[in-house]
């Protein structure tokens, strides 16, 4: 048996709502099946107040052997230092306080979403609160804890990014941490199971993206990288690969990828929908291609859009079909 | 007299952090204080940014809200727009707001409000074991059938929203999808097994037949499904006359379409009027924040670092007209001037409240499906419209939780002002200048208040369904 105990930071408890979206078999069931006990969670758990509180502490003092924290938003550091701007209610004590304490005894600590790994939308323009992630301040490591913080383990934090996280990315995760499996993590500390993606990768609007035949305006169904400030071909996720809610992803509904399973996604410098440009080039282009290659291939590309995808690529649903070949 | 005093947290299954200060005497609570003990800045963060980054931003308040914060974004960009969503995006826009509401509901019913019922505390009950199996928290079998259900239907966001929670999908002028008639093929299925599991478990019956009932009285008979589990706990824990409220009730009109909204705006109290939004005022004299009382369009979000006292929340007490008002489930269909509704409002507790809940379920499903039936997949699903350098703009909206309103001002085309009052904003509020508890802090005096954990007192609490990460946000 894997005991879990699962906390909400500074967040706004979506990651928590998006795993109860699992499916086949859904999130309660699959913990069950993979040994995993949950001790408490904050949405599911009958226990409250005084209840809550023992159960708690005797995590906190080892009195109840902890195998996974997962903890799901960012830890509000402020005011000065104090993180009372998040109280753990009935405690006197701050998040931060807590979170310190429990991770102190935990096997494998998990950040559940980007504020939990580098602060996220919770430190969003200017940080009110003085929020950081877990192990990392944006992309910078150390957040609450140093970058040689271990868990009990020997790992570091497990940075499961998104916002929110699919509920895949979560349960996957803990069933391989239940099952003793190393969970193998890339450069921010993320699964690689779904970080060496990208969320272009089966996008549906990959044939607009090989002309550049691009959307000028939401929603017509053209490529968004070029005018929408979409940035799924440098986003990690496998987002289209394993879509959401049944068949959509961000882009599926018609809007871009903002990036949202990096660190500072959330202060872009420019806005979300619209993609900054220099002398009309889009800046913030693929990372692991020449620019020069790109510019060319693009341009090239362009030219040779077929009328089919230049006319669907600025309509709100496919106008033209394609054409098709008789056989002989 | 103060015999005790009692502190009640973590306060679990609502959503976000909630604290609950409790006077007692004669083991009854005589006087209650509540505090959201979680501030993030959320209206700060917006200051300066582009405009429709609102629509990425303010969703992230809030995990189980997150389409209701999207609808208000996109409400008060258009506002300040001039635009005006094509009919059909509205409505795919309503339908989206619909599903996130009605799953919402579902999700407080199993997970947060009926697991308490199941506790070792009411063995001996006639109904304790029927609530153990159905009910006990992550195990009951209504719980993991809601789950599934739930799973299920938010299947109507992968289709028309992207993905639940935070869509970038409902814009001011409409919607970024246009459904095709597959879509609309598949969203009218997944409404149909909605529709399925509701009637087969939850209702046990026709929701036509459970919206037609004419008041309490018929509603207490109703037989079928874990609606009657709920009515026959409630009657003989004689909760309608646990938690009862001020009787004032706010509602900003839920899903807007061509006719009007599907649900009322307005306010009842005792009698049906006009709501004037003009009249909202935003009281700090005991939150943890500096400034002066004001309408949110000139309003502000400065929190007193100091915690100092009188305060003792993040939250501010929203007011109407100088009065503290309830909103959710409940007021919208008083204001809508459902029979049923308008009956439970005489008891005005926690009967009420979640029996109005179930009512609004069974309601929504049909306006979804009124919806979907009414969607034409060849017309235009989406205007566009450009952002003003100054404006300003208001989006109100209904929330699962109640009424929610965003204020915006736009100044050299930058957000300058960004204010929020949220469902629970209102309901949880502290108390005002005059000294004036909010909803829930009067719902609970003379509440019993036995033992370290008092069920009464958690029973008032989640009726409301709080949001607390909305709350103050």
């Amino acid at each position: 048996m894997t005991t879990l105990l699962w906390l909400q930071a500074s967040g706004c408890g979506g990651c928590t709502m998006s795993l109860l979206c699992a499916e086949s078999p859904g999130a309660i069931e699959m913990l069950e099946d993979a040994g995993i006990r949950l001790l408490w969670h904050p949405a599911l758990s009958l226990e409250t107040g005084a209840e809550a509180r023992a159960l708690l502490e005797d995590v906190a003092e080892g009195r109840v052997a902890l195998d996974i924290l997962c903890v799901e938003g960012a830890i509000a550091r402020g005011p000065a230092g104090t993180g009372r701007f998040q109280m753990l209610s009935g405690t006197g004590q701050s998040l931060m306080h807590w979170v310190t304490a429990i991770a102190a005894r935990a096997r494998h600590v998990v950040a559940v979403g980007t504020c939990a790994a580098y602060g996220g939308v919770t430190a969003a323009g200017g940080n009110p609160s003085d929020a950081v992630g877990l192990q990392y301040d944006g992309a910078h490591p150390g957040g609450l804890f140093a970058p040689d913080w271990r868990s009990g383990s020997g790992g570091p934090v497990i940075n499961v990014a998104g916002c929110p996280t699919h509920p895949g990315w979560v349960t996957e995760t803990l069933m391989m941490l239940a099952a003793g499996e190393a969970v193998a993590l890339d450069g921010m500390a993320r699964p690689r199971f779904y970080a060496d993606h990208l969320v272009h990768h089966g996008c549906p609007k990959n044939e607009f993206y090989e002309y550049k035949a691009s959307a000028r305006d939401l929603s017509e169904i053209g490529c968004m990288m070029e005018n929408l400030g979409c940035i799924g071909t440098q986003a990690v996720g496998d987002c289209n690969i394993r879509p959401w809610n049944g068949e959509g992803s961000c882009t599926r509904g018609g809007y871009p990828c903002i990036n949202c399973t990096a660190p500072q996604f959330e202060d872009p410098a420019h806005a979300f929908v619209e993609t900054p440009k220099i002398a009309g080039i889009p800046v913030g282009l693929p990372t692991d291609m020449p620019k020069a290659w790109f510019m060319a291939l693009a341009s090239l590309s362009k030219a040779a859009t077929p009328t089919r995808i230049g006319a669907n690529a600025h309509a709100d649903r496919v106008i033209v079909p394609p054409t098709l070949r008789k056989p002989r | 007299m103060t015999e005790a005093r009692l502190v009640v947290g973590p306060f679990n299954r609502v959503e976000g952090d909630l604290e609950v200060t409790l006077d007692i005497a004669d083991g009854r609570v005589a006087r209650a204080q509540v505090n959201a003990p979680l501030y993030r800045g959320f209206e700060r963060m917006l200051e300066g940014r582009d405009p429709r980054d609102a629509l990425v931003i303010t969703p992230r308040i809030c995990g189980i809200c997150s389409i209701s914060q999207s609808a208000a974004a996109a409400r008060a960009l258009a506002d300040a727009m001039g635009l005006q969503p094509t009919p059909q995006g509205a409505m795919a826009a309503a339908l989206i707001h619909a599903a996130e509401n009605a799953a919402d509901h579902l999700t407080h019913f199993h997970l947060f409000f009926m697991p308490d019922f199941a506790r070792p505390a009411y063995a001996g009950r006639a109904w304790h074991a029927r609530a153990v199996d159905r009910f006990t928290a992550m195990e009951g079998s209504a719980q993991r059938a809601a789950v599934a259900a739930r799973a299920e239907l938010l299947h109507v966001m992968g289709l028309l929203a992207g993905k639940w929670p935070h869509t970038l999908a409902i814009q001011p002028g409409g919607v970024t999808r246009a459904p095709g008639p597959r879509e609309k093929a598949r969203l009218a299925a997944t409404l149909r097994a909605f529709r399925r599991y509701l009637e087969a478990t939850v209702f046990g019956g026709r929701l036509e037949d459970f919206c037609a009932l004419p008041d309490e009285a018929a509603l207490m008979r109703w037989p079928g499904g874990d609606a009657a589990l709920f009515l026959e706990i409630a009657a003989d824990l004689d909760l309608r006359h646990l938690g009862r409220g001020a009787g004032r009730y706010l509602s900003f009109g839920a899903y807007p379409g061509a006719e009007g909204p599907a649900f009322a705006a307005g306010i009842w109290d005792g009698a049906l009027r006009p709501v004037d939004p003009a009249l909202i005022r935003e009281d700090l004299s005991h939150a943890w924040m500096k400034g002066a009382t004001a309408h949110p369009l000139d309003g502000m979000t400065e929190p007193d670092e100091a915690m100092a006292a009188p305060g003792y929340s993040w939250c501010k007490a929203p007011r109407l007209a100088g009065l503290p008002m309830e909103v959710g489930a409940l007021a919208r269909q008083v204001v809508d001037g459902h029979p049923l509704a308008l009956s439970l409002a005489t008891g005005g507790g926690v009967l009420a409240r979640v029996a109005a809940r179930l009512l609004e379920l069974a309601r929504t499903q049909i306006v979804m499906e009124g919806l979907v039936a009414g969607l034409d997949p060849g017309a235009r699903f989406m205007a566009q419209g450009a952002l003003p350098r100054q404006g300003s703009g208001a989006g109100l909206v209904e929330a699962a939780r109640g009424a929610l309103g965003h204020w915006m001002r736009i100044e050299n085309g930058r957000i300058a002002g960004y204010q929020i009052i949220a469902p629970t904003t209102w309901n949880f509020s502290p108390r005002d200048a005059a000294g004036v508890p909010g909803p829930l802090e009067a719902a609970l005096q003379g509440t019993p208040a036995e033992g370290p954990v008092p069920l009464a007192v958690q029973h008032v609490v989640r009726s409301f369904d709080p949001c607390m990460v909305c709350t103050v946000h």
